[in-house]
């Protein structure tokens, strides 16, 4: 079992999040950073464009010949000295972890971000298991004390205020004067700093994603701009690399230009402040570095959609540009999405690892207004993914019977053109009649959805074939 | 992508146009502006038994009724020199997903190619084939125009409305804050999903309002129909129209959404 889902119930999430006051405040720093830091970032690159099509064909290349790149890796981790790990499912990767943790006696776990980890739930396990895991990304951090899932898949706390961030840290942080200022958010930051200091220090294995894993070198990549990464994978004894099998690329030239598309795409800026290479455990004539290094690879869902339609998922790098720039995760947020990956990503993704049946919700609430495919470094086509999902769920009778029912009358009258023809004029008529006062409706009956938040403008009467017969064609007809 | 090389244009183009279902049923208005549109940059037009390009479908997965009437769409069609549609959304179904659905039958598969090829969307068809560079209206006042989703990520829609809205005489045009951001209507996402398409909607015309601008226009109905009935629930008194209507001169019906009795005026 994995994360617990609330996809099924993304409506209900959907409504609750419009509600919410601060949620809607706090969305609002995603529309207005995001998107022009991006637009900046690409326009001062000449070959920005050029470069999203590099960065596809490299990702559509190993994903072609996934299997010899996960040989070739698996050999280099184990020629520097690593070891590495295949897990199938969430359950095999959290006991291979475990395991590796008790190995060592660890007491304390600190986790640099990472997105697969909050796929197999392994905070919850290790919990469970006596071990304590501290997340030290701020933003993760933060969400951990809430028991949160991150709400976006770059900013994890994007949903909250400096105000809720000040009360967590007062009700957790006992340890500390009760008078302290905390009013301005370097002194949150300041505070947090200080005290995942002492757990940096106290931690027996630290455990890190991946934003790439290098095949002809057994590199694992990660890149931050906290520096949490480089103290979670360094002081402590063991590192334990967390990655999804897609995170391949052949080679170190690939990464170089697909880091050029990545911080870019994310957060606007030309390179994150740390991108950090490793390989393999500390070498005698290293100064610092772990003792133990392990690479637990997952495949949790994703071969199954190697040669589908899905495939094209599997280029995702993670920027979090296309939430960025989708209003539909402006106006609800990443936590209505009810599982780990939101927005347009989160909609082709989610479906694939828990089910259709379970976010079939996902893929359908999508206006295709394109604008995700539009920004998407690796150019993953995610409305036409989203639509393969809604073909599925039509194939297999998930869409909504209402739905249905209505296309098909729909459908009915479309391919009849004179039956149309005959029955729309006589709707039309009748509808613009009921409507000629106001030239509108507040309510119509079957509507409901559409009239909850808008009126439904009077049709003019008369259809264009109609007329066009009348004027045109005919003459006399 | 054209069919018909802009050098090989026959200079009276044979021009099917596609009114789409919404404007057939719900403003015809607009299918007549876009006839005169033509018929002034030297095309014959015709409009041939229609009913609906099959999107609806489409975007609800029911990929078997859509062949269907793309296959028809395509057979009414195929015969003129240029398909035009007064909408981004529904030009874009056959120019860009028509192919797609006929992926496994190479007879409709080059039927739907040669369609896609030959198809254009109106604003985008007057001034990028036909050369059209400005419009004999006049529209007194300021406007502001959104930018339809389909029509502009899939067709690249959007420097031709802007330059041929700046031909006609005593208008002018105040560009709203996120003008290419989605107005949330997304068919029947605004149906299935009001609760998201009303807050998208309330975002769009609260954009459309700080303009100050007392009429917006756009190239697709069903944004129009969308943004048209949210101004009016909220009692914005912001009239709505097809940009179509306005390079046509044609503004003698009713806004969108606005009475019949011309009370207002």
């Amino acid at each position: 079992m994995t994360v617990h889902s609330t996809s099924p119930q993304f409506k209900q999430n959907a409504a609750r999040a419009l509600n919410d006051h601060q949620l809607q405040k706090a969305l609002g720093n995603v529309k207005q950073g995001f998107i022009d830091k991006r637009q900046m970032a690409a326009d001062k690159l000449p070959e920005f464009e050029a470069l999203r099509d590099a960065a596809r064909d490299i990702k559509n290349h190993t994903l072609e010949h996934l299997d010899l790149y996960l040989e070739s890796y698996e050999e280099k981790v184990k020629a520097s000295g690593g070891h590495v790990h295949f897990a199938r499912d969430a359950a095999e990767a959290r006991e291979i972890i475990l395991g590796i943790c008790r190995e060592t006696n660890a007491k304390t776990v600190t986790k640099g971000k990472s997105m697969i980890s909050e796929e197999i739930g392994i905070n919850h396990h290790l919990e469970a298991n006596g071990i304590t895991p501290v997340e030290t990304d701020l933003g993760e951090y933060i969400i951990q004390l809430r028991n949160e899932l991150p709400s976006h898949i770059i900013a994890p706390a994007v949903h909250l205020n400096a105000t809720q961030v000040e009360e967590d840290f007062r009700r957790v942080h006992t340890h500390l004067d009760a008078k302290r200022d905390l009013s301005e958010p370097v002194q949150l930051l300041t505070e947090a700093r200080a005290v995942l200091r002492e757990r940096f220090l106290a931690a027996d294995v630290g455990v890190t994603g991946a934003n790439f894993l290098v095949a002809e070198t057994g590199t694992s990549i990660i890149v931050t701009n906290e520096g949490n990464g480089d103290l979670t994978q360094i002081l402590p004894k063991t590192h334990i690399v967390l990655a999804s099998i897609e995170k391949l690329v052949p080679t170190l030239e690939d990464v170089s230009q697909l880091l050029r598309v990545l911080a870019r795409s994310a957060t606007g800026q030309e390179m994150s402040v740390y991108t950090t290479f490793s390989t393999g455990p500390r070498r005698s004539t290293d100064a610092d570095g772990p003792e133990n290094y392990h690479v637990v690879l997952i495949d949790n869902g994703r071969s199954s959609m190697l040669g589908t339609a899905f495939e094209e998922m599997l280029r995702c790098i993670r920027c979090g540009a296309c939430m960025n720039h989708c209003p539909v995760y402006h106006a609800v947020g990443g936590h209505a999405y009810g599982w780990v990956y939101p927005g347009p990503m989160g909609a082709v993704l989610t479906p694939s690892l828990i089910g259709v049946d379970k976010a079939g919700h996902l893929p359908n609430a999508s206006t295709f207004c394109g604008r995700c495919e539009s920004v998407c470094p690796v150019r993953i086509p995610l409305p036409k993914l989203m639509r393969h999902w809604r073909e599925r769920e039509f194939e297999r009778h998930l869409t909504p019977a209402t739905v249905r029912s209505g296309l098909q009358l729909w459908g009915f009258f479309a391919k009849r053109p004179g039956l149309y023809r005959f029955a729309t004029r006589a709707a039309m008529g009748a509808l613009s009649f009921a409507g000629r006062q106001r030239g509108r409706f507040t309510w119509l009956p079957m509507a409901k959805g559409w009239t909850k938040y808008r009126d439904f403008p009077a049709p003019q009467g008369e259809t264009f074939q109609q007329r066009w017969k009348r004027e045109r064609s005919g003459r006399a007809a | 992508m054209s069919a018909t090389p802009s050098s090989a244009r026959p200079a009276h183009p044979r021009v099917g146009l596609f009114v789409t279902c919404l404007v057939d049923l719900m403003r015809p208005s607009v299918g007549f502006a876009a006839v005169k549109l033509l018929e002034d940059a030297g095309c014959v037009v015709d409009a041939p038994v229609q009913t609906c390009c099959g999107q609806p479908a489409y975007n609800s997965g029911d990929r078997g009724t859509t062949r269907d009437l793309a296959m028809r769409l395509i057979e009414a069609f195929q015969g003129y020199d240029y398909v035009v549609a007064p909408s981004g959304s529904c030009a874009g179904m056959i120019k860009a997903h028509y192919p797609e659905l006929f992926e496994e039958d190479p007879n409709w598969r080059a039927k739907a190619d040669a369609l896609a090829g030959k198809t254009y969307e109106l604003i985008s068809f007057l001034v990028d084939v036909l050369g059209v560079t400005k419009v004999g209206a006049a529209f007194d006042g300021a406007v502001t125009y959104h930018d339809s989703c389909s029509g502009l990520r899939e067709l690249g829609v959007k420097r031709q409305p802007r330059k041929l809205l700046a031909s006609v005489e005593g208008l002018t045009l105040v560009e709203m804050k996120d003008s290419d951001v989605c107005c949330g209507f997304g068919g029947t996402f605004a149906v299935k999903y009001s609760d998201i398409s009303g807050a998208i909607v309330e975002a769009k015309a609260k954009n459309i309002e700080e303009t100050q601008a007392p009429t917006v226009l756009a190239g697709d109905l069903g944004c129009l129909m969308n943004m048209a009935g949210k101004l009016s629930r909220d009692g914005r008194s912001i009239q709505v129209r097809h940009v179509a209507e306005v390079l046509a001169g044609m503004t003698d019906e009713p806004p969108i959404g606005a009475a019949k009795a011309k009370a207002i005026k």
